[in-house]
């Protein structure tokens, strides 16, 4: 018999089907991959399997777990099917913890709960599941609140729950999603060491991981599969266009030609910057220090690093929204103020960004065309409405809006429409550096992937030059040209893309690129070579700030700090550059 | 079945709008025209029928108080007062609040600390002792209720105005908006102001009533409106006082007064469902 059964499964809201006419089965013991962009219908599958979908939703069709039919029962009937026989982690472990319970308490109540084990017998049980999920001192992480891990261990911990039960299915909805790839990579080893003989639903929107995971995948468009089969013929051979589309969207780190090097001259410098919060009760947060680089024309800088590492401050602080400690910021050999403020209009204007979350940085109360032409009034304030209005609906032609989105708001707009009507109103009054803040993070990928064309055709076309801030490499090898790797607020790396994706001097580097998933089976990818998380940078660790998780650490690493220097055209801050 | 349910919460809501909405249009066209037809007036007294019990039949459609004035006409007059005095006593704490929390929010640092300490320093001063000060200093008058009032109901307004100006100062369009080169004064039209609307309907629905039941709460301890003039607060205090023989006088001011209060409740309530699925959506 098979573990799971989903038979014709369609769930509505209203008039509005999220999944149609679902069919599909999960062997005991298997893994097998779930696919889509979002709105496939991915996540509404994964709770209609455990019967967590609200009242609202109407679902029709069969779901047979361990042979109970879940459309059909009842609560108590429910309860007992979930953590003994299937389990879910969700996306945001700090959502799912409950803040005010003791993580232990909160495994101790699921073993309980179930009558599995009480008393001491079950704070036994809950250690030695901390153990297993590779929490540090497991004894001491029994009385923690889950503010007081970091996101890696809430994920852990939220793994030992659904694990602690020894459930036949785990379901895990986009377990890595918020997380850095480094501790992704460790995430996606643990579940595939501590499953044994779990069957895992992996639902995710990034193949790479499906491809070194999953036996079997399945792929959704718009509540429909339309592709289903072993994860290697899958990926070899695509059946569904919609697949390979999926498929080629994927960025990739092993193929794909890079970027040469541009010469040219220096439009952005950033010299010596250091940025520094005020955090109360805690002194100064270092967020940037003593960082410099240069962006040349036509020329797309990318900034990389995991979260806190100072990428979105050093950026902010080059615009001035967020004022430099220290250093300078010149554009085009003229020192620029330390505020927005205090800038030249004609500079404004040559400096612009492009924010992550697309719809949030668009007025709701305005309109596209309202949107998009406040630029003009503002630089171009002799223009007739005329002009203006012509000049707004070429621009959104050349981004790849027709005339009927002018009188749309923001809350009608995709988020790939939107991201464009952004990148349209920072293009529009053709300034000469583009700063882009995780601008396709949020982004499904073949909406991604026009973006970045997009991007690199203003580029082609005007010799623009591009900030590309990124946590993802694969998407940056792709666009850009040079390519600066930070760690708690430090320089690590500065290498041309070619350098850097082929022989990067820095562990941290290294670690990173080995952590990025590759969207193929045969192909190597994915690897946890990285222990740990990155420390608070309210206590940075003496000497080099990596020591701490670095394979290579000496002596010398842990009370020196290394000086920035060149190597072989990489600059690098190692002591070890030469011998690693 | 959840559209079905949508749109028909959708409709009870409109529903809502438009009955609260119509029972108090009705009852301000009364009130204006009421008077004028009547063949009383809210000063003559009518000594031979003091302490008339409310009649369809008689000359008193709503009765007579206990100096025989028609009660119909002085309770139509209560609204007129008690609606003029909440709109603006609201109009004014709606301005001074907007304006005083908007400049504190966008300003941020030194001046909105100073600014909102300012507030906290009025928010301690004990109300009615003020209100008391104010009507000795400067004599009774119908004008001092709305300052009264507007005086208090505008702290609650800047403070809320400035928290919400606060977090959309932060949001990325208006950074947007910053960076580019857009003016002080332009990003506040443009991009502050219109998104604060919604909030300071919803709120100013909730400062009217607020209003009301503070100047009623002052007529009845005889601090408000000094007759011959009369609000619904001061109808019922009389009316509290008569209340063993003549029991309509309290319970047609209090009916009235509880009508309009649950009016602008209604609308309120409704009103913020309609913006927050507005923000959700």
């Amino acid at each position: 018999m098979k573990l799971l059964e989903v038979d014709n499964l369609s769930i509505c809201y209203g008039d509005e089907a999220v999944v149609s006419e679902l069919s599909f089965a999960v062997e005991a013991g298997e893994s097998v991959g779930l696919v889509g962009e979002s709105g496939s219908g991915k996540t509404q599958t994964a709770l209609a399997i455990l019967g967590l979908l609200p009242g609202s939703a109407m679902v029709t069709g069969k779901i047979s777990l361990a042979g109970i039919d879940v459309v059909a029962a009842n609560d108590e009937a429910l309860d007992k099917l979930r953590a003994r026989r299937a389990a879910i982690v969700f996306q945001d472990p700090l959502q799912a913890l409950n803040p005010f319970v003791r993580v232990g308490s909160q495994l101790r109540r699921i073993l309980i709960a179930h009558n599995i084990a009480s008393g001491t017998d079950a704070d036994v049980r809950v250690i030695d599941m901390l153990r297993r999920v590779g929490l540090p001192d497991p004894e001491r992480q029994f009385q923690a609140y889950s503010h007081q891990l970091s996101g890696g261990m809430r994920q852990r911990v939220m793994i030992a729950a659904a694990l602690i039960a020894e459930p036949e299915l785990l379901i895990a909805d986009e377990p890595t999603t918020a997380l850095d790839v480094t501790v992704q990579a460790q995430i996606l080893e643990l579940l595939e060491e501590i499953r044994d003989n779990t069957a895992l639903l992996l639902i995710t929107h990034d193949l790479g991981i499906v491809a070194g995971r999953c036996e079997r995948m399945l792929v959704l468009e718009k509540g429909r599969l339309v592709e289903e089969g072993r994860t290697a013929s899958v990926f070899s051979g695509a059946q569904h266009a919609h697949t390979q589309t999926l498929i080629d969207a994927a960025p990739r780190l092993d193929r794909g030609a890079m970027l040469p090097q541009v010469s040219g001259e220096d439009v952005l410098e950033i010299k010596d910057a250091t940025v520094s919060y005020d955090e109360p009760g805690h002194g100064q947060l270092i967020a940037v220090q003593g960082l410099s680089v240069a962006v040349r024309r036509g020329e797309t800088v990318a900034i990389v690093g995991e979260s806190g590492s100072g990428k979105s401050s050093l950026v902010r602080a080059a615009l001035g929204l967020v004022p430099l400690a220290a250093g300078r910021v010149a554009f085009c050999g003229q020192v620029l103020g330390n505020t927005v403020q205090s800038r030249a209009v004609t500079v404004r204007r040559d400096l612009q960004l492009v924010f992550q979350d697309p719809v949030g940085s668009l007025n709701p109360q305005m309109n596209v065309r309202a949107i998009v032409a406040e630029q003009l009034l503002v630089h171009e304030p002799d223009l007739s409405s005329q002009d203006r209005h012509d000049q707004v609906a070429a621009m959104l032609e050349k981004i790849g809006l027709d005339d009927s989105y002018l009188d749309r708001y923001p809350h009608e707009l995709s988020g790939g429409q939107a991201q464009r009507v952004a990148i349209a109103r920072a293009l529009i009054i053709k300034p000469q550096v583009l700063v882009c803040d995780e601008a396709v993070a949020a982004l499904d990928g073949s909406v991604r992937k026009q973006i970045l064309e997009l991007l690199l055709r203003a580029q082609s076309e005007s010799g623009l030059s591009i900030l590309f801030i990124s946590h993802d490499l694969a998407v940056v090898r792709s666009i850009s040209h040079r390519v600066l790797v930070m760690y708690m607020g430090r320089l690590v790396e500065l290498a041309d893309s070619a350098s850097l994706f082929t022989r990067a001097r820095h562990p941290y580097t290294k670690a990173l690129l080995e952590a990025v998933p590759v969207p193929d089976p045969t192909a190597a990818g994915g690897y946890a070579s990285l222990a740990g998380e990155v420390p608070s940078i309210l206590t940075p660790p003496s000497g080099c700030a990596f020591h701490p998780r670095c394979p290579h650490a000496k002596e010398i690493c842990t009370t020196t700090r290394p000086s920035v220097r060149e190597l072989d055209g990489i600059t690098v801050a190692c002591h070890l550059a030469e011998s690693i | 079945m959840s559209s079905i349910h949508n749109t028909w919460r959708r409709l009870w809501r409109n529903r809502v709008i438009a009955i609260s909405g119509s029972i108090l249009t009705g009852l301000v066209l009364v009130s204006v025209i009421g008077p004028m037809v009547s063949p009383h007036n809210y000063l003559q007294t009518d000594f031979g029928n003091i302490l008339q019990a409310p009649s369809f039949s008689g000359a008193h459609l709503f009765g007579t108080d206990d100096l025989g004035r028609d009660l119909f006409v002085r309770a139509l007059l209560g609204v007129q007062v008690t609606i003029i005095i909440a709109l603006v006593a609201s109009a004014v704490s709606l301005v001074i609040g907007v304006v005083y929390g908007a400049v504190a929010g966008f300003a941020g640092g030194r001046v909105d600390a100073v600014m909102m300490r300012f507030v906290d320093t009025l928010y301690a001063l004990p109300f009615i002792f003020f209100v008391i000060l104010l009507m000795v200093a400067f004599e009774r008058n119908f004008f001092l209720i709305f300052v009264a009032i507007g005086a208090v109901n505008w702290l609650d307004m800047a403070r809320i105005v400035r928290g919400q100006t606060l977090s959309l100062r932060e949001r990325e369009f208006v950074q947007a908006a910053q960076l580019t080169g857009v003016s002080f004064s332009k990003i506040i039209l443009r991009h502050i102001a219109p998104n604060l609307i919604g909030v300071v309907v919803v709120y100013l629905t909730l400062t009217i009533p607020q209003a009301i039941l503070v100047e009623s709460f002052l007529s009845f301890l005889g601090l408000g409106i000094q007759e011959p003039q009369t609000s619904l607060g001061a109808l019922v205090d009389a009316g509290v006082n008569q209340i063993e023989g003549a029991s309509w006088m309290l319970l047609i001011p209090a009916t009235l007064l509880a009508l309009i209060l649950l009016c602008f409740n209604f609308i309120g309530d409704a009103l913020r469902d309609v913006f927050d699925s507005r923000r959700s959506r």
